[in-house]
């Protein structure tokens, strides 16, 4: 046996070698696509524009190796990006006259249409849980659950509606979600629901980015002087919020090849979906609206994704850690129980919550950074003790402690995700509550 | 502390040192910092902070107010314990780093190539092969070639018994990450100390600096209240009207404020509002002109919302705009004085008029405040929101003979209801109530109040309502002659001349208060409707000699509808408590930026540090320190006694592949291979 030979077989072939065809259609694809762009738009663009555009076609080059399900995700969505802006062409009438913009395309449209698909992801993941298994175990699980949430939610349904306690009837399709996916879940018995509930929630989110690239679009044609990206304001971000969180879900369900997490993950989306479809329903807030002038500003369009992926990555932990201290009850209480035998692993569970929280914390520490950029430009001052940057800066120092202990002291488990969930409670006060309750400079989105 | 330290007997002071190093840099004292100074910072927007003192004394009494005001909770994130525990957590930050560094840097350097078999067993992932078939020397050629492809640093030595030792590790920069990180944090501490109040406070707390607290000129401000242009940093806001210019910035502190001098005059040419076309904002911006001797001539600028102007260090920011006395136009009608014709008048902003009335009394006029637009949202027919611009308006408090005060909104251009146009004013009686509106119906031109104002002026005027009284009294006599026949003529027109003096006094209401204090009950009714029904035919009658002085003969449909708003703006009229109806005409604007400057030397210290912690971060959690250890030891039947170890600090999921995809490359166990496998472990 000769060194040299034996040397050579164990070489791992380098990064170019690895890529398949596909993968070169793909670079080629996204590289003819800016290059498209660049030459039609390219007069129109400054450097920073350009340079914007470049680092995009490297980036979505990027994930789409990275990542192979996102490439599909992206054609779906720069198709149907590119269909609504055309259709609409230079009318904002079009919206009302035209068939596929009206039910499907446009920007209010399609999010309505991610609203509708989430919710039904959410039931069929739910339905997976409550799957039927051998001998029939767990029926009796899925008619209490599944009971018990369908009468809550009714009820609930019910007191809203009748104006009892007006506002019930958002909370309710939670309550009949849960119920719809236990009841229904014991009629099936492979992992079919599961890649439903999966298939829906790609759908979603591809719905969903391509009503706010539609909506881009729409809010130049409202009035040319309006055009903003629609990151904008809290209607805006709520959908953003439910894109980022489902995509991060997705990419960690492929990752682990559990489709368990859904459940959980999905169920805090469609949290977020009700209060969206209260917003539009009932305030709405989905009206396009020019911006005041502290927003108009180029921070905005890196500002505020960075910091959705933040409370993405800490809302996927805090559900991860609802079904970590779930399955850990479970396997002390009843080792052979539902719950015990559905939910992930304990360990899977734990190291998928450390790292949603570590892609959290990395762009929340991006978005915050940014943010301090930005108020130096419009405020006068990079840090100014706002409630906002207050608040931030609260959950910061909450996840960075939490990465601390897992660290230095090596803390795992269940103190690990009730602190995630604590950690949620955080984030949302940061997110929704200070523009709710404290003011402040940064008071854009008020209910 | 050298004198001390040498009182100190020799052997405990470096364990007291370690001590204290050790309590410093401990992680409980970390996180008890981290969570502390998050509990603190959360206080600070619960409550309101740097307001004025008699908000928090009517909100908390006396008595709470001082325990609050002691333990600084009006200015937590400027509070001495507040600064205190950032303090305390850069020195623990520091001390940490101080103390890690080493051994980071050990370990990040440090190939280990001294560990001992006995270590390696003990690690999750290894692989041992008490028989190998291959020889030493080619396992550690291939070994050194797999793990090297990998991306693996090397470090190999030979023993003297022949045993071998191969050293890899790849992610070193891990550690570095952890450098990053609490480097930056301090760092970033230090950068914003530098920006921060302390040098200004420092200088109150020394006696050098006393807060200004009176409104005056900042010419007049004693230098004991001043700040010299060499202050390193300050954050300041000044007031400049268009056309004026400014060398100073004011900056809060305490209950007052000292002013900031600058090296340097700002001069702002111009101020301005851009909108949309529906009225909404769209930028503020200011052109602001610097003059400053360093410069060869004198330098223009605009700044606007998120476009500051940097000159030398300096921040010129667009933060705010106030009116700065713009000029009014004003039509003044003298309600009930008789004068029909308006004055016109022309004030400012911020400035007084007085007016004194027929009867010797003198009317204050306080000018507050202009706006050019006033936006309304209304929803439209499709559930979308409209915006619409209702024009100018202004505000005013009218300060009485009497001491008592009104305010007074005022739109310029008539509004429009059901299709009919108003102008409308408001008035409430504090600045903390709603207004209420006087609608008063614009002349058939859709513009001017004239009509209405010549009917106020014929219904105040005693010889008018005689002589209309005079001409309705005929039919008004067999009103009023309903049940005791003969009401004689004069006190059919003396109740009518009363009558309208009631209403012009007091409206609708002042007529039935009259009829209740002079009338047994039963007759209430009665008289209550006999009494409205003369008196709105009086003054319909009043109204046809307005309408006969605009050389109109007969009212049409549209004259009787203004009549009735006129009536119900009559009937509102007392209630609007002003003897002078001022309406704006026109107006000339004239306004002040204001503006924020800013000097932050530690930014860029701040901005560093922030980069740092990203890359910190990223190092910190994206980057595996893994390293394998390789021992090979020659056996006796050519072969070799192998033990391949391994262990990463990140993502172990993922180097449990790594790890097996090393293993099984580098021992190269082909299916005749694999008997020499121990421990149950799968080589393949």
């Amino acid at each position: 046996m000769s060194v040299p030979h034996d040397t050579l077989a164990v070489r791992r072939p380098g990064l170019l070698r690895r890529l398949s065809l596909a993968d070169w259609l793909w670079a080629v694809l996204v590289l003819l696509s800016g290059g498209v762009t660049l030459a039609l738009f390219g007069d129109w663009m400054n450097i920073y524009q350009i340079l914007t555009l470049v680092v995009h076609v490297g980036v979505v080059i990027w994930l789409g190796w990275y990542w192979r399900a996102f490439r599909p995700f992206a054609l779906s969505v720069a198709l149907m990006s590119l269909l609504g802006v055309l259709a609409y062409g230079d009318d904002l009438a079009n919206a009302e006259s035209n068939f596929f913009l009206e039910y499907l395309l446009s920007g209010q449209s399609a999010v309505m249409w991610m609203c509708a698909l989430l919710f039904m992801s959410t039931a069929a993941y739910m339905a997976h849980m409550f799957r039927r298994g051998e001998g029939g175990e767990g029926l009796s699980a899925s008619l209490a659950v599944g009971g018990g949430t369908a009468v809550v939610g009714a009820g609930l349904l019910w007191l809203g509606s009748a104006g009892i306690v007006p506002g019930m009837q958002w909370v309710a399709p939670l309550f009949l979600i849960i119920a719809t996916g236990a009841l229904a879940g014991p009629l099936v018995r492979t992992e079919f629901t599961a890649h439903v509930g999966g298939a829906l929630a790609w759908a979603a989110a591809a719905f969903g980015l391509s009503g706010l690239f539609v909506r881009w679009r729409e809010t130049y044609l409202h009035d040319p002087t309006w055009g903003y990206i629609p990151v904008s304001n809290l209607w805006e971000v709520f959908v953003l919020f439910c894109i980022i969180t489902v995509l991060m879900y997705l990419y960690y369900e492929g990752r682990t090849r559990n489709r368990g997490m859904g459940a959980f993950v999905l169920l805090l989306v469609s949290a977020a979906v009700a209060f969206l479809l209260y917003y539009t329903l009932d305030q709405q807030a989905h009206q396009v609206q020019p911006l005041v002038p502290a927003l108009q500003s180029w921070w905005m369009k890196v500002h505020v994704p960075a910091n959705f992926i933040g409370y993405g990555g800490f809302a996927i932990a805090a559900m991860l850690g609802i079904a970590y201290i779930l399955r850990d009850w479970g396997e002390r209480r009843r080792p052979g129980g539902l719950l015990a035998r559905r939910l992930p692993g304990r360990q899977l569970l734990d190291d998928t919550m450390y790292k949603s929280v570590a892609v959290g914390f990395a762009f929340f520490t991006i978005a915050t950074v940014l943010g301090a950029m930005w108020a130096a430009e419009a405020w006068g001052g990079y840090w100014s003790w706002d409630p906002k940057e207050v608040w931030a800066l609260i959950v910061w120092l909450n996840y960075a402690a939490w990465l601390h202990m897992r660290f230095t002291k090596g803390w795992r488990g269940t103190p690990m995700a009730w602190w995630s969930v604590i950690g949620l409670f955080l984030t949302t006060f940061a997110f929704v509550g200070v523009n709710m309750f404290l003011g402040g400079l940064h008071s854009y989105g008020e209910l | 502390m050298s004198r001390m330290s040498s009182d100190v007997p020799a052997a405990p002071r470096p364990s007291r040192w370690s001590v204290l190093i050790g309590f410093l840099g401990s992680m409980h004292l970390a996180i008890a910092l981290l969570l502390t100074l998050a509990l603190a910072a959360a206080l600070g927007t619960v409550l309101p902070q740097n307001q004025p003192s008699q908000t928090y004394l009517m909100q908390f009494g006396p008595f709470w107010y001082e325990v609050f005001d002691a333990l600084g909770l009006y200015g937590v994130y400027t509070a001495s314990w507040f600064l205190l525990i950032l303090a305390f957590l850069v020195v623990s930050t520091t001390v940490c780093v101080y103390r890690s560094t080493p051994m980071m840097w050990r370990d990040m350097r440090g190939f280990r190539l001294d560990i001992r078999e006995k270590s390696l067993e003990r690690f999750a992932h290894k692989e041992s092969r008490p028989c190998h078939p291959e020889a030493p020397d080619t396992v550690m050629q291939r070994a050194q070639a797999v793990l090297r492809d990998r991306g693996y640093r090397l470090r190999r030595r030979q023993d003297a018994d022949g045993r071998e030792v191969l050293s890899a590790m790849r992610g070193g920069g891990n550690r570095l990450g952890y450098f990053f990180t609490h480097l930056a944090i301090v760092v970033i501490c230090i950068g914003g100390l530098i920006d921060g109040r302390v040098p200004l406070m420092a200088a109150q707390l020394l006696g050098g600096l006393e807060p200004e607290t009176r409104q005056i000129p900042a010419s007049q401000v004693p230098p004991k209240s001043r700040v010299e242009p060499s202050n390193p940093s300050f954050r300041g806001s000044v007031e400049i009207p268009e056309g004026r210019s400014a060398d100073v910035v004011f900056l809060d502190l305490g209950d007052g404020y000292v002013v900031q001098e600058l090296p340097f005059a700002i001069e702002v040419k111009d101020f301005r509002v851009q909108r949309y076309e529906n009225g909404q904002e769209r930028s503020y911006e200011s052109d602001v002109v610097i003059h400053d001797d360093t410069l060869e001539a004198p330098m223009e600028h605009t700044v606007s919302v998120n476009h500051p102007l940097v000159h030398r260090g300096y921040a010129i920011y667009q933060s705010s705009y106030r009116d700065a006395g713009s000029l009014l136009m004003l039509d003044m009608y003298l309600l009930g004085h008789s004068a029909e014709e308006p004055r016109r008048v022309t004030v400012r902003v911020h400035g007084r008029y007085e007016q004194s009335l027929s009867d010797g009394s003198v009317y204050t006029l306080e000018f507050l405040n202009f706006r050019e637009t006033n936006l309304s949202r209304e929803l439209d027919e499709e559930g979308g929101e409209r915006v619409h611009d209702m024009g100018p308006s202004m505000e005013y408090a009218l300060h009485g003979p009497d001491g008592e005060t009104r305010y007074y909104h005022q739109l310029m251009e008539p509004v429009e209801r059901d299709g009919r146009r108003y102008l409308i004013s408001g008035v409430r009686a504090g600045t903390g109530e709603p207004f209420r509106y006087l609608y008063i119906p614009v002349d058939p031109d859709g513009e001017g109040i004239d009509r209405f104002m010549a009917l106020v002026a014929r219904l105040h005027d005693r010889q008018v309502v005689e002589s209309v009284v005079d001409e309705v009294a005929g039919e008004a006599a067999k009103q009023f002659s309903g049940e005791d026949d003969r009401v004689p003529r004069e006190v059919v027109r003396n109740t009518m001349i009363r009558l309208m003096e009631l209403f012009a006094a007091g409206g609708y209401d002042a007529v039935i208060g009259e009829i209740r204090q002079r009338v047994p009950e039963p007759q209430w009714d009665r008289l209550t409707d006999v009494f409205g029904r003369v008196l709105n035919e009086t003054l319909r009658a009043l109204y046809l000699r307005v309408l006969e002085a605009e050389g109109i003969a007969e009212m049409r449909g549209d004259d009787a509808a203004w009549l009735d708003d006129a009536l119900t703006a009559l009937d509102a009229l007392p209630r609007y408590g002003s003897p002078l109806f001022v309406r704006l005409r026109d107006y000339q604007l004239h306004q002040a930026a204001g503006l924020m400057v800013t000097k932050a030397p530690g930014q860029k210290v701040v901005y560093f540090g922030s980069l740092m912690l990203i890359i910190g971060v990223f190092l910190m959690l994206y980057v595996s320190h893994r390293r394998c250890w390789l021992v090979v030891q020659p056996r006796g039947d050519g072969g070799s006694r192998l033990l391949f170890a391994g262990t990463a600090n990140r993502n172990m999921l993922e180097f449990d592949h790594e790890f097996a995809a090393l293993s099984r490359d580098l021992l190269q166990e082909t299916s005749a291979g694999g008997e020499n496998g121990t421990g149950g472990r799968q080589a393949r």
